[in-house]
């Protein structure tokens, strides 16, 4: 097979997967619904536990809605190849033609557009909630931008490692929570030093560089992590 | 190549990690002891802090292995997936009971050492906040490998969860450092004073070594007793178990 | 020697971190005893089933 022959198998099994996921999920709207569910009453809970002064909430809203945002990937990422593992499409994606690892990306690809892009749809009405102005929500939106890929795709790793096992939902969390920090700071930080009248270059840079980094290596990891829960 | 799988072929190591896991736990006991005679006696105590300082004696020892161990660990992995040498998987096991506990050490001294010093047991400094952090990953790669019941997925999936983690601790150590500093927090070095006395540093080094021999000799015993759970039904393991009954001492 | 063990008034931090130490260290080595000899045993079980059989 030639050169051109991988990049346009690769690119195949990447849009195959992704609109497949895609339509099942539209099958399933309620699921994405339930997730977007999610996050909304977790940020509802922090002002009813930390007092409704619009200071303290305007302080914590970027941090609390990007560790809710989390919380609402890690829960939808257990979902992300348990159906197909359990009738065992996801072997016999193993054994196609196609390049698993473009699979494995168009999977998570689906997953981002079906978690990460509804809960940016959602975050300038949460944004008011906690007293947050428009340019503010703009930049939180752009660190949700570069971030929330980043957390499907090492979720992707993790989700498929914890395959089949009992218990998953928590193994995941322990599993992927810590992976997630560098994201959450970065995210976090660039609202943080926009209001406090800093530039936010470098915050957005870096959260750059890790969705390069992810967007090289996790595809491969999650390919690799899937064969290991199959074989 | 044909030497490295000879050499990782467990029924070969069993007998060597039973050799020199003694002498390994022997001399980290003579290190820990020369180490406490210099942390707790001979070295003079510090005119800013006081006593509170001989802490760092077992601190810094504890973190250091934390994070070495860790990365060992990442080592194996990445050997035994390469190699797919299963004494490799092993020795990361083996590793990891041990790495937990010194980050759990270094934790807790670190509180200790930051009540006197700080004036409360916990801040969210740099570097006990990157070892908070690095203790969850432990118990992750610990969680996980218990959590599946196959021992060669298990291994696999250690090992994977093993190299993202040294993959993400450099990223997640600088990401905590810059959130440190931009909220100002507590950022004390854990070192005593600026000049250090050449008697707390060799004190020091005496203990990190005697730490780091002490986790040699205690992944040399677990690894021996892996080897004996996975290998159950082996020839060689009924071999060697009905050779020492026969001297009779126990294996 | 009781000024010694004073530390100069951080006895409970100093000691608390050392004898913390000593305590996990002396436990993991507890463990893997307990878990060594439950293995051997089982294994030496075994082993003697796999004769007499």
């Amino acid at each position: 097979m030639s050169a051109d022959a991988v990049h346009a198998g690769a690119w195949a099994g990447l849009v195959w997967a992704l609109r497949r996921d895609l339509r099942l999920a539209a099958r399933s709207a309620a699921e994405v619904l339930v997730v977007l569910g999610f996050f909304f009453v977790a940020v509802t809970l922090f002002p009813l536990g930390v007092g409704p002064d619009p200071r303290v909430l305007r302080l914590i809203g970027a941090g609390v809605i990007w560790v809710c945002a989390m919380l609402a990937c890690l829960m939808s990422l257990a979902r992300l190849f348990a159906a197909d593992f359990a009738d065992g499409t996801l072997e016999q994606m193993l054994l196609s033609e196609m390049p698993f690892g473009a699979i494995v990306c168009g999977k998570i690809g689906a997953h981002w557009l079906t978690t990460g892009w509804p809960l940016m749809l959602c975050t300038p009405l949460v944004g008011v909630q906690f007293g947050l102005d428009v340019t503010e929500v703009g930049v939180l939106l752009l660190t949700l931008a570069l971030g929330t890929p980043v957390l499907s795709l090492i979720g992707g790793i993790m989700a498929a490692l914890t395959l089949g096992l009992r218990g998953t939902g928590a193994l995941l969390a322990l599993l992927l929570l810590p992976l997630y920090v560098p994201v959450l700071i970065f995210g976090v930080g660039a609202v943080d030093a926009y209001s406090a009248g800093l530039g936010i270059e470098g915050q957005l840079s870096i959260l750059g560089a890790e969705l390069i980094v992810a967007l090289v290596g996790a595809p491969l990891a999650a390919a690799a992590a899937v064969r290991i829960a199959i074989d | 190549m044909a030497w490295i799988y000879r050499y990782a072929s467990p029924a070969t190591f069993y007998p060597v990690a039973g050799v020199l896991a003694p002498w390994f736990m022997a001399a980290a006991a003579l290190l820990a002891g020369l180490g406490l005679y210099i942390g707790l006696i001979a070295a003079p105590t510090d005119f800013q802090q006081g006593d509170a300082y001989r802490i760092i004696y077992v601190h810094v020892p504890a973190a250091w292995m934390s994070m070495l161990i860790y990365i060992v660990m990442a080592i194996y992995a990445v050997l035994y997936l390469t190699f797919n040498t299963r004494l490799s998987a092993m020795m990361m096991n083996a590793l990891a009971p041990t790495g937990a506990m010194f980050t759990f050490l270094a934790l807790w001294t670190g509180a200790l050492w930051g009540r006197p010093t700080w004036g409360t047991y916990w801040v969210w400094d740099a570097r006990l906040t990157s070892e908070l952090i690095l203790l969850f990953l432990y118990f992750g790669f610990m969680a996980l490998n218990a959590a599946i019941e196959d021992a060669r997925r298990a291994d696999k999936a250690a090992a994977l969860v093993a190299i993202v983690g040294v993959v993400n601790v450099p990223i997640i150590y600088f990401s905590v450092q810059w959130w440190n500093t931009l909220h100002q927090g507590a950022s004390v070095s854990m070192t005593a004073s600026p000049k250090m006395a050449s008697i707390m540093l060799s004190g020091m080094l005496v203990m990190g070594l005697a730490a780091w021999m002490y986790a040699i000799g205690a992944a040399l015993k677990r690894v021996q007793t892996i080897i004996v759970e996975r290998e159950v039904g082996a020839d060689w393991l009924r071999r060697h178990l009905g050779d020492n009954a026969q001297v009779g001492r126990v294996a | 020697m009781t000024e010694w063990l004073a530390m100069g008034g951080y006895a409970g931090y100093v000691w608390g971190s050392y004898s913390v130490c000593a305590a996990a260290i002396a436990i993991e080595l507890w463990r893997l005893r307990v878990r060594r000899l439950g293995a051997l045993r089982a294994a030496r079980i075994e082993a003697e089933a796999g004769i007499a059989g």
